[in-house]
C-alpha cells in the first residue's frame, strides 16, 4: 500500500511539471493551431536560468531572506529556502517569458499569413536551434543544481516494511504548480486579457474586427505559456538535480501528448491529461517495465487520436470554410 | 500557380514517363559500378553510396512533405524498421542456413545470396509500409499537424522497442551484417525511387495529393478521399525509407538503436525543404550537396570541436521559411530553369 502511495506521489509531482509545460502548448495551439516545438526548449532554458541564478545569486538571496526572517545571515530555515526557490522560479519565469516573446516576434509573427506547414517547419527549426546552440553555449554534459534545501530532511512515515518517503521538494513542486495553474485560470477566465485570448482563439479575424489587438494578445499568450514552462524547468532542475541542453525535447513532446489527451486547446484538459500521464508513467515504471516508460505517452497519443481525437474534455468543432 | 504549372510540366517531360529510359539508367548504374572502383578512391565511393541512400530518403519524403503537404518527421523510424528487419533476415539466414548464402569451400558469398538480399530489402520496405499505415492512419484522418508529433513519437517508440528486443541485440545492436550494398544496388534503388515518385506525382493520384496540399477542404468538396490519398502517400514514403534503411544496414554492417535517431530524420527534412517542397530534382540535388557538404565540413568540426552543422541547419531552416518558403527550386524541376519564361504563359496567377 505504502508502495502504491509512493508511486502516486511521484506521479503527481511528475504530472505537475507536465501540466505546466502542457498549458503553454495548449494555449498556443488554441490560439494559432501551431504545435510550438520550441516550447520544450523554453523549458530547458528555464532550467538553465534557474541553474545559473542559484549558482551565482542563490547564496546572496538566501542570505537576504535569512537576515530578514531570522536576523542572522548564516542561520538557514526551511521558510527562507522556500522563499529563495520562489525568487529563482520567478526570475526564470521572467527570462522565459522574454524568450517566448522574442521567438514569437522574430520567427512566428512574420509567417502569420503563410501556410501552416511553414510555421511548423519554423517551429522545428527554432527548437533545434536552441538545442544545438545550447550544447555549444552551456556544454553538452549534464550540470548539477546546487542544493538549496540542503539541511532539509525527507518526511518518512511508517516502518521499514511499509516505508513512505516524501521529499518536501516534491510537495513544493506540486504546490507551486497548482498555484501557478490557479493564477493562469484566473487570468484566462476573469481578466480582460483572458477574455481577449479566448476571443482570438475562438475566431482570429472576428476578434480583430472587434478591436482586439490580436498580435499583442498572441504575444501575451506566448509569454504566459513560456513563463509556466520556465517555472517547470526550474522545479525539475531542483528535484532531479541534472540539467542538460537536450532535456527539453522529450518532456516537451510528452506534455503535448498530455494536452491532446485532455483535449487540445482546453486549459483544464491539459492539466487533467498531464496528471493522468504522470500517474500512468509512475505506475508503469513501478509495477511494469520502466524501460517502456518513454514510449507510453506516444502510445496514448496514437490511441486517443484513434478513439477520440478531440480529447477527454475537448468539444468537437465543425470545420468551416 | 502550383497545379497549372504541374500540368505544363507533364507535357514537357513526356519522355520521362516511359519506362525505357529508366531501365537504361539502371543498366548504366551497373556499368558504372563495374567501372568506377578502378577510377575513384574508396572514400569518394563511400560518399557516393551515402549520397545515393540520402537521395532515396529525400525523394520519398518529398512525396509526403512536399507533394502532399503533410509533415512527417519519422523517416528515420521507418529506416530503422526496414534496416533492422532486412539485416535480421540476412544475418539469421547466414547463421541458420549457411548453405544458401556462403560457399562452403571458399567462404565467400554465393551468387544466389543476392536474391535473398533483394528479398530482405523488399520485406523491410513492406514492413515499414505496414508500420507506416498503422502509425499514419490515426493522425492522417484528422486535419492539423498531428502527424508531425506522432511520427516524432513513433521514432521514440521504435528506439525503445529496439532497445528491449534481444533478437536484434538490444542496446548492443546488431552486428556481423554482410556488406551486400554497393554502388550498383544503391543507384538501382535510386532510379526505382525517382521513377516511382515521378510517375505517381504526374498521375491522377499525384493530382489528388497536390490538391490535398493546396486546399484540403476544397479537395474534399471535389470528392477527393483525402484520408486515403494522404495514407497512400505516407505508406509509399515509408516503403522507400524502409528500403533505404536496408541498404544502409547492409552498407554499415552494424546497427544499434541510436543509428536511426531523430537527427537522421532531420537531415532528410532539411534536404526536402532546401531542395524545394514539390521538386523531385531539387531533393536529389539537395541530398547530394548536403551529403558532400557534411564530409567537407568534417575537418572544420574536428578543428572547432563542436557540432556547428546542426545549428547551421536549424538557422537555414528558419531563414528559408522567412525568405523563400518554397525552397530553392520551389515546385519547379531543374529542367524548368533551362526552358526560359515562355512556359509560364498559360499560368493563371
Amino acid at each position: 500500500m505504502a508502495e502504491f502511495i509512493q508511486y502516486l506521489i511521484n506521479g503527481l509531482s511528475q504530472g505537475g511539471t507536465y501540466a505546466l509545460i502542457a498549458l503553454g502548448y495548449t494555449m498556443v495551439f488554441g490560439i494559432l493551431q501551431l504545435i510550438n516545438f520550441a516550447h520544450g526548449e523554453v523549458y530547458m532554458l528555464g532550467a538553465f536560468t534557474g541553474l545559473y541564478t542559484s549558482k551565482f545569486a542563490g547564496a546572496q538571496i538566501s542570505e537576504l531572506f535569512n537576515r530578514l526572517l531570522n536576523g542572522a545571515p548564516d542561520q538557514t530555515s526551511t521558510l527562507a529556502a522556500i522563499l529563495t526557490s520562489i525568487v529563482i522560479v520567478l526570475i526564470a519565469m521572467v527570462v522565459c517569458a522574454l524568450v517566448g516573446l522574442c521567438v514569437e516576434r522574430l520567427a512566428y509573427r512574420p509567417l502569420r499569413s503563410s501556410p501552416r506547414i511553414n510555421l511548423l517547419i519554423t517551429a522545428v527549426g527554432v527548437s533545434l536551434f536552441f538545442q544545438y546552440s545550447g550544447q555549444i553555449v552551456f556544454g553538452s554534459d549534464p550540470k548539477a543544481y546546487p542544493d538549496l534545501f540542503e539541511n532539509l530532511e525527507s518526511w518518512t512515515f511508517g516502518t521499514d516494511e511499509n516505508i513512505l518517503v516524501i521529499n518536501p521538494l516534491q510537495v513544493f513542486v506540486f504546490v507551486t504548480a497548482i498555484v501557478l495553474m490557479l493564477i493562469l485560470r484566473h487570468i484566462i477566465f476573469h481578466t480582460r486579457l483572458g477574455r481577449a485570448m479566448r476571443a482570438v482563439s475562438f475566431n482570429h479575424d472576428l476578434a480583430s474586427l472587434m478591436g482586439i489587438p490580436t498580435d499583442r494578445v498572441i504575444a501575451a499568450t506566448f509569454m504566459l505559456g513560456s513563463a509556466l514552462a520556465g517555472a517547470a524547468g526550474v522545479m525539475v532542475g531542483m528535484t532531479y538535480p541534472k540539467v542538460e541542453p537536450l532535456m527539453g525535447s522529450l518532456p516537451g513532446l510528452k506534455a503535448f501528448c498530455a494536452a491532446v489527451l485532455g483535449g487540445i486547446g482546453n486549459v483544464t484538459g491539459a492539466v487533467l491529461g498531464s496528471f493522468i500521464l504522470g500517474l500512468a508513467e509512475a505506475l508503469l515504471s513501478g509495477y511494469g517495465t520502466p524501460t517502456y516508460k518513454d514510449a507510453l505517452a506516444f502510445a496514448i497519443l496514437i490511441l486517443i487520436l484513434l478513439v477520440k481525437p478531440s480529447g477527454l474534455l475537448g468539444v468537437h468543432r465543425t470545420e468551416k470554410v | 500557380m502550383g497545379l497549372s504549372n504541374q500540368i505544363d510540366k507533364t507535357k514537357s517531360y513526356a519522355g520521362l514517363m516511359s519506362l525505357r529510359w529508366w531501365l537504361l539508367a539502371i543498366a548504366g548504374t551497373w556499368a558504372l559500378d563495374y567501372l568506377l572502383p578502378s577510377m575513384l578512391s574508396p572514400y569518394i565511393f563511400q560518399i557516393l553510396v551515402l549520397a545515393g541512400i540520402n537521395v532515396i530518403l529525400s525523394v520519398s519524403l518529398n512525396l509526403v512533405n512536399g507533394f502532399t503537404g503533410q509533415f512527417s518527421m519519422g523517416h528515420a523510424g521507418f529506416m530503422a524498421v526496414g534496416g533492422y528487419l532486412s539485416a535480421f533476415l540476412t544475418t539469421s539466414l547466414v547463421e541458420h542456413r549457411p548453405d544458401l548464402m556462403i560457399d562452403p569451400v571458399t567462404g565467400e558469398l554465393l551468387g544466389t545470396a543476392v536474391i535473398f538480399y533483394f528479398g530482405s530489402l523488399i520485406l523491410g520496405g513492406v514492413a515499414a509500409t505496414l508500420v507506416g499505415y498503422i502509425v499514419g492512419l490515426p493522425s492522417l484522418r484528422l486535419r492539423g499537424d498531428y502527424l508531425a508529433i506522432v511520427t516524432l513519437g513513433f521514432g521514440e517508440i521504435i528506439r525503445v522497442i529496439l532497445l528491449n528486443t534481444d533478437a536484434v541485440g538490444g542496446a548492443r545492436g546488431l552486428s556481423g551484417i554482410k556488406q551486400f550494398t554497393n554502388f550498383g544496388w544503391v543507384f538501382t534503388f535510386v532510379v526505382i525511387t525517382v521513377f516511382c515518385v515521378w510517375r505517381v506525382v504526374h498521375s491522377a493520384h499525384g493530382r489528388i495529393l497536390q490538391s490535398i496540399r493546396e486546399d484540403e477542404i476544397a479537395a474534399t468538396a471535389m470528392g477527393v478521399n483525402t484520408t486515403q490519398g494522404k495514407v497512400r502517400a505516407f505508406a509509399m514514403g515509408a516503403f522507400f525509407a524502409g528500403v533505404a534503411g536496408g541498404l544502409f544496414a547492409h552498407y554499415l554492417t552494424t546497427l544499434n538503436p541510436g543509428t536511426f535517431d531523430f537527427n537522421r530524420s532531420f537531415e532528410v527534412i532539411i534536404m526536402v525543404v532546401l531542395g524545394g517542397m514539390g521538386s523531385i530534382s531539387g531533393s536529389v540535388v539537395a541530398a547530394i550537396v548536403l551529403t558532400v557538404l557534411k564530409e567537407a565540413l568534417r575537418p572544420l568540426q574536428q578543428y572547432t570541436g563542436v557540432d556547428l552543422r546542426m545549428v547551421i541547419y536549424a538557422l537555414v531552416l528558419i531563414i528559408m521559411m522567412l525568405a523563400r518558403p518554397k525552397g530553392i527550386f520551389g515546385t519547379k524541376e531543374i529542367g524548368d530553369l533551362f526552358r526560359g519564361r515562355k512556359k509560364v504563359k498559360g499560368d493563371l496567377t
